[in-house]
């Protein structure tokens, strides 16, 4: 820089360390460079766009008509509130949790602890086909094998078993990836310190993996309370309040049905089409609530483990 | 003591580092771990249970439905499940059904392949897209608002954007947006396709579009998670070498990601193809007719199982539940396919598995 004249050497482009720096590229290159980044940007505008205006859409129409008393009312018809299908999506995510997680904590326990080989291959390929299945399928069956053939008729039962199934591979999966990345170090430890196997596996191992795992069930909630068409052929739907004194032979209202069958595609009654927007308000308010729920525990998880 | 002190049990194994005195079976089987390992194994056959149960129940309910409708279930546009007036209970080759029964379900198959393309088309370009903006040139901030916005976005209940579908989007589609396309079309033969009436908004673009929106956030957050984890030494060794970052995001950075994207493009396409309620509500659900053009009625494989189950119940033979279990065990062959075609690729590729479920 010193070789240059002293008019130059004043207005000299800025260096590598200087604020505004850009290396010395052509012109097409810096153009080619925005019109990418341009349309990257373009791109992340057409996935957050549709969301909002998703959201915002269903607001609009539902907040207007929103009383809270729509949240103990019980539906009469195609009026009311909505206190059944609430009770009744709740029950049906509380037991699909309960079967569901039991038998998926149960299978990733199983895969990632005792398992080998050619005996791990295949139990993990069947839960990642049980996967890829369409709901409406698991719903089919569901009707065929538990509605009709087993005589159980629409109700509890196999509703929540139908769902359970639905629910497994994503639980399966997260409790053996949290267990995956649990060092091999507590497990040897605990060994070495002579600690028995079950006692290291329920106080060492399923505590550190638990956040995970937790993240696996939050998953599963969400999937549980916005499925429709299983539930559609297996609860069917009624005026009852669900209880679990009747699992079988009674049907089970939900909110997604209400969602569905009350909505301008089927009803022209004013205040059923205003129940189907409550009730789409109160199902995304549920998802939202196990979002944050589900964020702050990985939050306070990761700060644990720092 | 001998009642404080560790006591090696039989076998050898280590004692319990408590004091006890339980010395039975059960006590001794607790401790090895022995009760959990039948447990865990008791479980994880369940699924494998589960799988079988499902393929072994439609098998049996579709083979006197695949003996009857034979090969020209495949390419017939028809469905008409025979419950009219006259509808007498007939007798072929052993299988019993309604006589005016005749399906046919080339919509559907046609309906399932072409909504999904539609999704595939627009959904992942634009899920690259803004995975690679999200973690080349977001802030750390702004890309976990992203992240909620993804998690919101693949968590809403599939009913719900099919509601939205209907009353929202489907209509601006069909107002304003699909008149606009087909009257600037130019009038070649091969554009046919995207021209002439442009119906009501529920149809072939709509669901399609419907469904690009709900693979966005799978393929997405798989994709960002993905890039995220590309190390650093390559793309310095790129910046260093003259290119500037869009040409290290397209030359580096992708193709080092490039099996896992095809995964997470799998993923979302085995969530379009099963995508019962949202494609159910937008596409019009039209039973026997391939749409003439992009903005028809149409239906898809799930759309129709879901809208016709409740019709097939009133056919007394059983025959119509027949039908629709066969159209189901056509969607599971499909995405079985897919999703083990997928898998192989991947293999093939590289050594990775593929990820599970919704992936954000």
């Amino acid at each position: 820089m010193s070789g240059l004249p002293a008019a130059e050497r004043d207005v000299a482009s800025p260096g590598p360390h200087d604020p505004g720096y850009f290396p010395p590229v052509s012109r097409r290159r810096r153009a080619g460079n925005l019109v990418f980044w341009g349309v990257c940007l373009i791109a992340l505008a057409l996935v957050i766009v549709p969301t909002v205006w998703l959201v915002a859409g269903i607001l609009a129409r539902a907040i207007p008509h929103f009383h809270f008393s729509v949240l103990w009312t019980r539906t009469a018809g195609l009026s009311g509130g909505l206190l059944q299908p609430i009770i009744g999506t709740v029950l049906i995510t509380i037991g699909a949790m309960i079967i569901g997680g039991a038998i998926s904590v149960l299978t990733g326990l199983y895969l990632t602890e005792f398992a080998t080989g050619r005996h791990r291959g295949v139990l993990r390929g069947a839960y990642e086909v049980l996967a890829g299945i369409p709901s409406i399928v698991l719903g089919f069956v569901g009707y065929v094998a538990l509605v009709v053939d087993l005589h159980l008729g629409f109700g509890f039962l196999p509703a929540v078993l139908v769902v359970s199934v639905l629910t497994i591979p994503y639980i399966t999966k997260s409790t053996e990836t949290a267990l995956a990345q649990v060092p091999s170090g507590y497990r040897e430890g605990a060994e070495a310190l002579g600690i028995p196997v079950s006692w290291a596996m329920r106080k060492i191992v399923l505590k550190s993996a638990l956040p995970g795992m937790i993240t696996g069930f939050l998953v599963a909630a969400a999937i549980a309370i916005g499925e429709t068409a299983p539930l559609l052929y297996t609860a069917n739907f009624s005026d009852q309040t669900p209880s679990l004194a009747h699992v079988t032979h009674q049907g089970v209202p939900f909110l997604t049905s209400v969602v569905y069958n009350f909505s301008e595609l089927f009803q022209p009654v004013n205040s059923a089409n205003i129940l189907s927007y409550d009730a789409a308000l109160l199902l995304l308010v549920f998802v939202l609530i196990l979002i944050l729920v589900g964020r702050t525990i990985a939050a306070r998880a990761r700060r644990n483990a720092e | 003591m001998a009642a404080t002190a560790p006591v090696a049990g039989p076998g050898g194994e280590a004692g319990s580092p408590l004091p006890r005195r339980v010395g039975s079976a059960l006590g001794s089987a607790l401790r090895r771990g022995s009760v959990l390992r039948w447990l865990g194994g008791a479980g994880a056959v369940i699924p494998l249970l589960a799988l079988g149960f499902i393929l072994v129940v439609l098998l049996i309910e579709a083979i006197p439905a695949v003996r009857y409708n034979g090969l020209h279930f495949f390419y017939k546009s028809v469905w008409d499940e025979g419950t009219g007036y006259n509808a007498v209970i007939v007798n072929t080759h052993g299988v019993k059904h309604l006589s005016g029964a005749d399906y046919g379900a080339l919509p559907e198959i046609a309906g399932t392949l072409a909504t999904s393309a539609i999704a595939l088309i627009f959904g992942v370009p634009i899920s690259i897209g803004a995975a690679l903006f999200i973690v080349e040139r977001l802030p750390r901030r702004l890309a976990n608002g992203v992240g909620i916005f993804l998690e919101l976005l693949a968590g809403i209940p599939s009913v719900i954007i099919g509601l939205w579908g209907v009353v929202t989007f489907g209509p601006i589609l069909a107002r304003d947006i699909t008149p606009f396309i087909a009257r600037n079309m130019p009038d070649v033969p091969v554009l046919d396709y995207f021209r002439g009436n442009t119906g009501s908004g529920e149809g072939l673009l709509t669901s399609g579009l419907i469904l690009a929106i709900m693979i966005i956030p799978i393929v997405a957050a798989t994709s960002r998670d993905l890039i995220r984890g590309v190390p650093i030494l390559p793309r310095e060794g790129a910046i260093a070498l003259g290119m500037s970052d869009a040409q290290t995001a397209r030359k580096v950075t992708l193709p080092w990601v490039s099996s896992g994207i095809v995964g997470a493009v799998v993923l979302g396409l085995g969530r379009a193809l099963g995508e019962t309620m949202a494609v159910a509500m937008t596409c019009g659900v039209a039973l026997g007719a391939v749409p003439g053009n992009l903005y028809g009625a149409m239906t898809t494989i799930s759309a129709t199982i879901v809208d016709t189950l409740d019709s097939a119940l009133l056919d007394g033979t059983g025959f119509a539940v027949r039908t629709i279990a066969e159209l189901a065990l056509v969607l599971m062959v499909i995405t079985l396919a897919v999703n083990v075609a997928a898998r192989w690729l991947v293999r093939k590729v590289s050594g990775t598995a593929l990820p599970v479920g919704r992936g954000v």
